[in-house]
């Protein structure tokens, strides 16, 4: 969220002073350009958001019959983390695991689209996209039948005794997990594949040219250069797994459920809004603690 | 490093590149002496640059060895090769500082202590100070250097360079030529240098190759090839030839005997590729002089006669283009000296030139007269 209302000023600034006579309406231009998104920016996404903050200092004791006082309760915070900190972790560690397992398959996946594929370029994107056509939930309702009792997944596993004959994958972490590393995986692999795309071949020559063998060439020249692509890719994947409920609540059971489940009964079955505002707020606020120190360790100058 | 020995030399046997169908490079054997100055040169596509990737490494030959030092590299993977390239496109690592570019071969070859070198390189390339900047922030003649500081800091066996001065302009070229001949003397290692510029090669190198079609035409010191051509296609490619088709009509004494519609000239025999059928008869145009009457041509020269269609006056000389009775238009490059006589398009004229400085090749029966205009495109000239 903080990286799409930076998207609008960075591209606020005219390249090179035009000539003095039309300099004034010149200047006026980015700004007018900027008035749409900054409106629809302004009414939809900071008026909701102080409007939240304002929920999440409800009185708790108020109800949607009784009507709800704003008391500045800062105890909202402290008492919805005290009942909630296993979903918490729950959260960050099935997206942590996910995005790992993400990792291992798409980035030799973007590398092989970017840089191998040849003439198949094209279709293979379009395979890596196609999913998203239909939408999330029938995605993941169908990793729901992939992975059910009676499966033919399960059968496998419980024949080369990978799965007790009681074993099963629905409701337990592991579809949990595999359907975040699933739903997610095409917004890590698409940035990283724009950037080993521009990926210059030649300077893997260079590269081999210079001593380096394929393992030092990709530690030394692909991977650095790939680093924007990465981290882009990692933040599109780890921000919406994190917040993700659909995965947790199709696939998996109360165990498995994330904080994004609690949020969501929060609102829509407790009506105990103050805690879901303050629940919302710890979501957003502890992943942008995670990102920021995810940038600042990854050391790309041209992202913070 | 390799001792001084003849040993240190880099050969190519016998070395075949195909693709598909079509042979870039065609048997191909050479020597190249350690420690010399070598040009590969030819137009795109004659397979030089097919060449110098093989003896890098980056192409795998269909057939043949490359030897250095004796030992077969032909199907050592690049970066065990003892052998460096400075690229065409420089290809500097856009993340990487200066310094860190240029260590970057030390550095995987595991060297720690890399920073007396590093400077050292940069300074023989004059880039002290660059150290911190990034590739982006050099000029293109900046970058070039790099891109050889780079390559040179490891002291490879043979330096490969890959047309290296493509992408500068004219008079960073011409003092990058003098820059990278000055360096190649300076560290004493065996340059191989891939280039389509007849002049950069003659310039630099100790040895020319010209290349046509995968194979080499000629080999030889730059004045050598200049001045002696072995095929038509070298005496066009490296600077201009008039070539004139005629028949031989037996020898004199040491020289051989042309007919050319009707005139009989004679060529020296150490000076003729073939000795009988159908042959080109060459002079090059700076060899030609004009005069205004066969009386005026020096005893022992010959001449031909003819009518003056174009004169391009470009500072240093004045280009002309001299019809004969036949038809064929000659070119005659006069030096503006100031003692030359001056023609006009439409004068009468006479070329004379020393019957040393002509050359026979030899000639396919159904081949013409091959000249080559004054510009790439002649003004005021009929065709």
């Amino acid at each position: 969220m903080s990286a799409l209302a930076h998207v609008p000023t960075a591209s606020g600034q005219p390249v090179s002073p035009p000539p003095a006579a039309r300099r004034g309406r010149h200047r006026l231009l980015p700004y007018l350009l900027l008035l749409p998104g900054a409106a629809w920016l302004f009414l939809f996404f900071a008026v909701p958001l102080v409007q939240l903050a304002a929920a999440s200092l409800y009185d708790p004791t108020g109800s949607l019959s009784t009507g709800y006082a704003l008391t500045w309760a800062f105890g909202n915070y402290p008492t919805a983390l005290q009942a909630y900190w296993p979903q918490f972790g729950r959260s960050f560690l099935y997206a942590g695991i996910a995005l790992v397992l993400a990792l291992l398959m798409g980035y030799p996946l973007a590398y092989a689209i970017a840089q191998k594929a040849g003439r198949w370029k094209n279709l293979l994107l379009v395979c890596v996209i196609a999913p998203m056509f239909t939408s999330f939930l029938v995605r993941t309702l169908a990793w729901k039948t992939i992975l059910s009792d009676n499966g033919w997944l399960v059968g496998l596993l419980r024949d080369v005794h990978l799965l007790g004959p009681d074993g099963r994958l629905l409701a337990t972490p592991i579809a949990v997990v595999l359907g975040l590393t699933y739903n997610f995986l095409p917004f890590l692999v698409l940035p990283l594949y724009a950037s080993l795309e521009r990926l210059d071949y030649r300077l893997l020559e260079a590269a081999s040219d210079l001593y380096a063998s394929p393992l030092k060439t990709f530690r030394r020249v692909t991977l650095p250069l790939s680093m924007p692509g990465l981290i882009a890719g990692t933040l599109l994947f780890f921000i919406p797994a994190t917040g993700d409920y659909i995965n947790a609540e199709l696939l998996g059971t109360p165990k498995e459920y994330m904080i994004g489940n609690v949020i969501d009964s929060a609102f829509l079955v407790r009506l105990d809004y103050p805690q879901g505002a303050a629940l919302s707020f710890l979501l957003m606020s502890a992943i942008l603690v995670v990102v920021f120190v995810y940038l600042r360790r990854a050391g790309t100058e041209e992202v913070l | 490093m390799a001792p001084e020995t003849p040993a240190g030399d880099l050969r190519l046997a016998n070395l075949t590149k195909t693709f598909g169908a079509f042979t870039a490079v065609d048997d191909l054997s050479l020597t190249v002496p350690q420690g010399s100055f070598f040009a590969l040169l030819g137009a795109s596509g004659c397979g030089k640059t097919t060449t110098l990737r093989m003896i890098a490494g980056l192409e795998e030959p269909t057939s043949g060895q490359v030897l250095l030092a004796d030992r077969d590299i032909a199907r050592l993977r690049p970066y065990k090769r003892p052998v460096n390239t400075v690229f065409q496109s420089y290809a500097l690592f856009p993340h990487l500082d200066i310094f860190e570019n240029v260590a970057f071969g030390l550095r995987r070859r595991g060297i720690r202590s890399v920073d007396g070198q590093v400077r050292e390189m940069l300074s023989l390339v004059q880039l002290d100070g660059y150290e911190r900047r990034r590739p982006a922030q050099l000029s293109g003649g900046q970058q070039q250097r790099v891109a050889l500081a780079r390559a040179l800091i490891n002291q490879p066996q043979v330096l490969l360079l890959d047309e290296p001065l493509g992408a500068l302009d004219l008079k960073l070229r011409r003092q990058m030529q003098i820059e990278l001949k000055r360096i190649q003397t300076e560290v004493g290692i065996t340059f191989v240098h891939v280039t389509h510029d007849q002049e950069e090669a003659m310039t630099m190198a100790d040895t020319v190759a010209v290349m046509n079609a995968g194979r080499i035409e000629q080999l030889g010191a730059p004045a050598e090839i200049y001045e002696f051509p072995a095929t038509a296609f070298v005496a066009n490619f490296l600077g201009q030839s008039n070539l004139i088709a005629g028949e031989t009509t037996g020898g004199n004494g040491g020289d051989l005997l042309v007919t050319v519609h009707g005139s009989r000239f004679s060529v020296p025999a150490r000076r003729s590729r073939a000795d009988q059928g159908p042959v080109h008869l060459g002079v090059r145009p700076e060899k030609l002089h004009l005069v205004r009457s066969a009386d005026e041509v020096p005893a022992g020269s010959q001449h031909l006669d003819g009518t003056i269609t174009d004169a391009s006056y470009v500072g240093v000389s004045t280009q002309y283009l001299l019809r004969t009775g036949w038809g064929t238009e000659l070119s005659v490059f006069a030096a503006n000296s100031g003692s030359q006589q001056r023609f006009a398009p439409g004068d009468r004229a006479v070329a004379y030139w020393d019957p040393g400085h002509a050359f026979l090749l030899g000639r396919h029966a159904d081949e013409d007269d091959r000249t080559t205009g004054i510009l790439d495109e002649p003004v005021g000239t009929s065709s």
